[in-house]
């Protein structure tokens, strides 16, 4: 190599050594998370092994993922229904014959769904502004409320509807309340970043005239967050399809009620269709509130 | 009469305006010029009590009002409109509501959270609007109005709020020469017509000296001249904005937002006609 000139001889020599160092840090890092990997697996038992019993009617030790992977298909096979040309009418009649009651299950789950999102609107709307670091009155009102919210949010709703459950009884009010309240802490947080991102002249503009605090939230904040807190909602709105067809294993009503009893007794057909119900009402919710939410973000020409 | 004694504002280390004294007589439009950072907006700011002084007193007819609370300082807030630079206007919102906020002072809780102002309140801005020439854009959102556009919009806003006293935080500065000076004669005219004391910050001492009864000159916190604009002499500009770079004389035609001085003296004329 022909020497240039001084400046890009100095420079070769701090790019490899920049070079040099990118190096070591990417080795060590892989290692490092190699190493947690392996670990965590071991702790997971995920090294396990297993007796079986051979068809010979040998017993030999062996992985437990390798012994137990036949076994997932011989789940699904089993929860496969028994469907004919011949008899097509027939056989899914009997593979959905629960379907009255499901239907009407399925309405209360969706219902659950929908009012657990209107008590999460109310409780994060209020609660979001006092949330907010730029909006806050004060630090002790921030703090309250956010750890209000946080503790909202961090206890799943399934603990919340064991707690309800117990409290009012088992059925859907139990269930509304259970993802109501995460929902709140969920989107009080969202609501909350949202206000502070916004823009904060106007509110200073409304202060000038005389607003009070309220006033401000009311004409400042407000119009400017409306688009992301819909957004945000009808995003929750599938997450609370999703949790309210699970929350009936407690009890506190919708599917999941129909899903534990069928697993209880092992009706595998059962599953397989309680399944597909929940899979095609999660698929066409997603697919509704996506184009509600695509058609307000495209008429504000802004996106969450 | 307005009258601002020794006012202070400290920042931290920095002292934004530094023992200020000024009487204001009613109905006087007066410059507030000076270098960026000179405090020219911490004293207009104060005045509204957006900014609360660290020392020093305000006082308006004999009331003190730097220790008014709650809903006495709402309420003077609103006698003493502000205009802002960046016009502070709620963009998403129609021209008309942007307006009609300026009686928010005057508006019950649950009206104000409602949105539902009464029909005078609705005529108040109507009004306003007229007088700007704005009542086409009325039902559009603010946001999507020119500057100067929005600039007038927030001057009508200032105007329903009924005030005593308008203070402006550089109006012009971010407009275009025809769209300042439009603003400009607007405040000049409510300075006039309605008898309002204005005091305007501004940027360019040609506007001022065009517009103003009274200039007073600010730098680093202090009032460095008070007078009329005759007596701002070439010496005295050089002393508030001068430094030691700054040798030759100040050219206020650079600086200049007036028509007059930028454009040509023929008027533009469309080819073909």
């Amino acid at each position: 190599m022909t020497a240039l000139s001084p400046a890009i001889d100095r420079f070769e020599l701090d790019y490899a050594a920049a070079r040099r160092k990118a190096l070591r840090v990417n080795t060590i890092s892989t290692v490092l998370f190699a190493l947690c990997f392996v670990v965590t697996a071991w702790i997971g038992g995920f090294f396990d092994m297993t007796d079986v019993t051979l068809s010979n009617g040998e017993r030999v030790s062996m992985w437990k993922i390798w012994a137990g992977l036949p076994r997932l298909g011989e789940y699904l096979y089993k929860t496969l229904p028994v469907l004919r040309w011949e008899t097509l009418d027939a056989d899914l009649a009997e593979w959905f014959w629960r379907w009255k009651v499901w239907l009407r299950l399925l309405v209360e789950t969706v219902l659950i769904a929908y009012m657990a999102t209107l008590l999460g609107i109310v409780g994060a709307f209020l609660l979001s502004f006092p949330a907010s670091r730029n909006l806050s009155p004060n630090r002790f009102v921030l703090n309250l409320t956010r750890r209000y919210l946080e503790i909202l949010r961090t206890v799943p709703d399934l603990v919340w509807a064991l707690i309800f459950v117990f409290c009012f009884g088992v059925g859907p009010l139990a269930g509304v309340l259970a993802i109501g309240l995460h929902a709140t802490g969920a989107l009080g947080k969202l609501y909350s970043e949202a206000n502070e991102n916004a823009d904060m002249r106007p509110l200073e503009g409304i202060k000038a005239s005389g607003g009070s605090w309220f006033d401000q939230i009311r004409y400042g904040i407000v119009p400017q967050v409306v688009p992301n807190i819909i957004s945000y909602t009808l995003l929750r709105f599938e997450i609370n399809v999703r949790s309210s067809s699970i929350i009936g294993f407690v009890g506190a009503g919708g599917l999941g009620q129909e899903i534990r009893v069928a697993m209880s007794l092992q009706e595998y057909t059962d599953l397989s269709a309680l399944f597909l119900i929940i899979f095609v009402t999660v698929i066409v919710m997603d697919m509704l509130s996506e184009k509600v939410r695509h058609r307000i973000i495209g008429l504000t020409g802004r996106g969450v | 009469m307005l009258v601002i004694e020794q006012l202070s504002k400290t920042f931290g280390d920095l002292t934004a305006v530094d023992g200020v004294s000024l009487a204001i007589p009613k109905g006087q439009m007066v410059g507030v010029i000076g270098r960026s950072g000179a405090g020219k907006s911490t004293l207009l700011r104060m005045i509204n009590r957006l900014t609360d002084p660290t020392r020093g007193t305000i006082t308006n007819e004999g009331r003190v009002i730097t220790s008014l609370k709650g809903r006495d300082l709402r309420l003077w807030r609103a006698s003493c409109a502000m205009i802002f630079q960046q016009f502070n206007l709620v963009e998403r919102m129609d021209v008309l509501t942007n307006v009609m906020v300026g009686r928010i002072a005057h508006t019950g809780f649950l009206r104000a959270m409602t949105r539902s102002f009464t029909d005078e309140d609705r005529v108040r801005a109507i009004e306003a609007l007229d007088r700007l020439d704005l009542v086409p854009q009325a039902l559009q959102r603010a946001g999507t109005l020119s500057g100067g556009q929005q600039q007038r919009v927030a001057i009508a806003k200032a105007l329903v709020q009924n005030p005593r006293i308008m203070l402006a935080d550089e109006p012009i500065a971010s407009l275009d020469p025809s769209n300042a000076t439009r603003v400009m004669d607007a405040l000049r005219e409510i300075n006039r017509t309605d008898g309002l004391t204005v005091l305007v910050n501004l940027h360019t001492l040609d506007t001022a000296r065009a517009y103003c009864d009274r200039i007073v000159a600010m730098r680093a916190g202090q009032v460095r001249f008070d007078g009329t604009p005759d007596a701002l002499t070439t010496e005295k500009v050089r002393a508030i904005y001068g430094s030691d770079d700054l040798s030759g004389d100040i050219n206020e035609a650079v600086t200049s937002t007036s028509l007059s001085s930028h454009m040509s003296p023929e008027p533009f004329k469309a080819v073909g006609t």
